[in-house]
C-alpha cells in the first residue's frame, strides 16, 4: 500500500486485503470427527470467519482473519475445537 | 476600510472575508465575542455561511472535522479550557490533513480558574500537527487569519492552523484595523480544492485505521508536510505583502544585528519588549527583540540566522511547561545545541495568567541575564516579578 494524505480509504473493501489474521497468537482447530455441525461457532464467531457452506463440509474457519479469540473452543459443546499455539 | 475593532471582530471579519462555509463553536471567555459576531453575519444576510451551535468545544472541534471533510473552508474560535477539551480532536484534524482555521485568545489553564493572557493553553497543543501562528496586535489577527487559510490548504501542507492572539489584549481592545475589501481577498484566497471529499455518492473512508505495519509512515507524511510549511508560509506572507502592503515572516528582527542580548516574546508583549529595546538603546545597551510569529512549523532556520552571534538570548515565556521550564527556550536551545558558535541562553517566565508586563520587568530581565552571563551560569529559569512575600 502507498501512504495517501489523511489516512483516506477511497475505494471500499480495504478490510479484506488488509489481512488480520497474524495478529493470532493461538489457533483454533476443528475436529470434524467430534463437531456435530451445530453451527453455534458459525453464530458467536466475533469477526464472523467462520462458515458451513453444508453438513458434509462442516465449519471452515478462515485464518487470514481469525484472531485466536477462543470463544468458538470455549462455546463448542462437543469440544470439538481445540486452541494450538501459532508457531512464528 | 480602515475600522475600529476589537481582535475578536478582526479574525470575525478575516472569517467572512474568507467565505468560510461552516463554523461550529461554543462561546468560552475571551473568544465568545467571535461566534457572536458571525451569528450576527450570518442572521444579517452578510454572510453564506452554515453556523453550528455545539454543546461543548469537543463537539464543535468535531463538527469542524466532518464539515471540513466535505470540502467546505471551516473555521472556529475557543480559548483555554475550551482548546484544552478538543485536545483529542486536534489530533485527528490533523491526521486527516484538514485544513481548519481556529482564532485563540491565549488564556491561563485552570486551577486556579483565570480568564486573562496566558500562552498555556496553544503551548500545550504545539505537538498536535496544527501550525500556530501568534498576533502582536489586531490587525496581525486579522492578516494572519486570513493567510492561515491559504496555507493551511495548500496541497503541500493540508493541515490545520490556530492563529493566536492575547486574551483581552487583543480580544477585547479596540484597535485601528485595516479591513481588506472583499475582491482585493477573494483574488488572494481562492475556493478550497479539497484533495478528497465525503460524498454520499462516492463514499470513502477518513482517517482510517492503520496497524503497525504503516502507522509510522503516516506520521512521518504529515511530519514531512510540516517541513514543506515554511516554504509556503513565506510564499503566502509574500503573496499577501504584494497584494496588500503589510509585511509578514515567521520570526521578526528587531535591532538583533550588533546586539549582544536578543530577547525572544511572542505575541502583544512584543511592543512592550520593543519600546525596552528603544530606551537601553538610548542608555546605550546593545539590545533586540526577535518576536517568533510562526511557533509552529518552529522556524529552526530564522532562528539560527538572526540568534547565532548574540552573546545572550533571554526567552520570555508566557507559560511554564511544569517539571522543565518554558516550552520555547528548550528548543530555541536545540537549535544551538550541536552548533560551534552559540549564545548563552536564559529562560524567563513572564506575565502568567494576565499579569501585566512592565518595560521595568524587560530592563530587569536585561540585568538578571547579564549577570547571570558575567558569572558563567548555564541553567537560567527566573521567575519575572514572582512575590516572594506571598510564598
Amino acid at each position: 500500500m502507498k501512504v495517501n494524505t489523511g489516512a483516506t480509504v477511497t475505494e471500499p473493501g480495504s478490510s479484506v486485503k488488509n489481512k488480520t489474521g497474524g495478529w493470532r497468537n493461538m489457533r483454533p482447530v476443528t475436529d470434524l470427527a467430534r463437531c456435530k455441525r451445530c453451527g453455534i461457532c458459525v453464530i458467536l464467531c466475533p469477526d464472523a470467519v467462520i462458515s458451513m457452506k453444508n453438513k458434509e463440509e462442516g465449519p471452515r474457519t478462515d485464518y487470514d482473519y481469525c484472531k485466536g479469540c477462543g470463544i468458538c473452543a470455549n462455546e463448542c459443546p462437543f469440544k470439538a475445537i481445540s486452541m494450538v499455539a501459532e508457531e512464528k | 476600510m480602515k475600522m475600529v475593532l476589537r481582535g475578536n471582530m478582526a479574525t470575525a471579519y478575516a472569517a467572512k472575508l474568507a467565505r468560510v462555509e461552516v463554523i461550529p463553536a461554543y462561546p468560552i471567555t475571551p473568544s465568545t465575542l467571535f461566534p457572536e459576531k458571525i451569528s450576527e453575519f450570518v442572521a444579517n444576510g452578510e454572510m453564506n455561511c452554515q453556523f453550528v451551535k455545539c454543546e461543548s468545544e469537543h463537539s464543535a472541534i468535531s463538527a469542524c472535522v466532518g464539515a471540513s471533510a466535505t470540502g467546505a473552508r471551516v473555521a472556529t474560535a475557543t480559548s483555554s479550557q475550551g482548546l484544552a477539551l478538543m485536545h483529542e480532536i486536534l489530533f485527528i484534524a490533523a491526521g486527516m490533513r484538514l485544513p481548519i482555521v481556529m482564532a485563540v485568545g491565549n488564556r491561563a489553564l485552570s486551577a486556579p480558574i483565570n480568564i486573562w493572557c496566558d500562552h498555556q493553553d496553544t503551548i500545550a497543543e504545539r505537538d498536535s500537527g496544527w501550525l500556530q501562528f501568534y498576533a502582536e496586535k489586531n490587525q496581525e489577527a486579522l492578516d494572519l487569519m486570513l493567510m492561515a487559510f491559504r496555507i493551511s490548504e495548500n496541497q503541500n501542507v493540508l493541515l490545520p492552523s490556530m492563529v493566536g492572539m492575547d486574551a483581552f489584549v487583543l480580544t477585547h481592545t479596540m484597535e485601528v484595523v485595516e479591513v481588506p475589501d472583499q475582491k482585493d481577498v477573494d483574488e488572494f484566497l481562492p475556493p478550497y480544492k479539497p484533495l478528497y471529499t465525503l460524498d454520499v455518492n462516492n463514499p470513502m473512508t477518513f482517517g482510517a485505521f492503520s496497524s503497525p505495519d504503516n502507522y509510522m509512515e503516516f506520521r512521518y507524511a504529515t511530519q514531512k508536510a510540516m517541513e514543506n510549511a515554511p516554504a509556503v508560509i513565506d510564499e503566502v506572507f509574500a503573496a499577501f505583502e504584494k497584494k496588500f502592503g503589510r509585511k509578514y515572516s515567521r520570526v521578526v528582527p528587531y535591532m538583533v544585528e550588533d546586539a549582544d542580548i536578543v530577547f525572544v516574546a511572542i505575541g502583544s508583549m512584543c511592543g512592550t519588549v520593543r519600546e525596552a529595546v528603544k530606551e537601553m538603546r538610548a542608555e546605550g545597551k546593545k539590545v533586540g527583540l526577535l518576536k517568533i510569529t510562526t511557533l509552529r512549523p518552529f522556524p529552526k532556520d530564522l532562528i539560527k540566522k538572526y540568534l547565532a552571534n548574540a552573546k545572550v538570548v533571554a526567552v520570555f515565556e508566557r507559560n511554564i511547561s511544569l517539571g522543565f521550564g518554558g516550552a520555547v527556550y528548550p528548543e530555541i536551545s536545540a537549535v544551538f545545541v550541536n552548533a560551534g558558535q552559540r549564545p548563552k541562553i536564559y529562560d524567563f517566565i513572564i506575565g502568567l495568567g494576565g499579569r501585566d508586563i512592565l518595560v521595568s520587568d524587560i530592563k530587569q530581565t536585561y540585568d538578571i541575564a547579564m549577570k547571570a552571563y558575567a558569572d558563567g551560569k548555564d541553567d537560567v529559569i527566573e521567575w519575572i516579578g514572582i512575590k516572594k512575600e506571598m510564598l
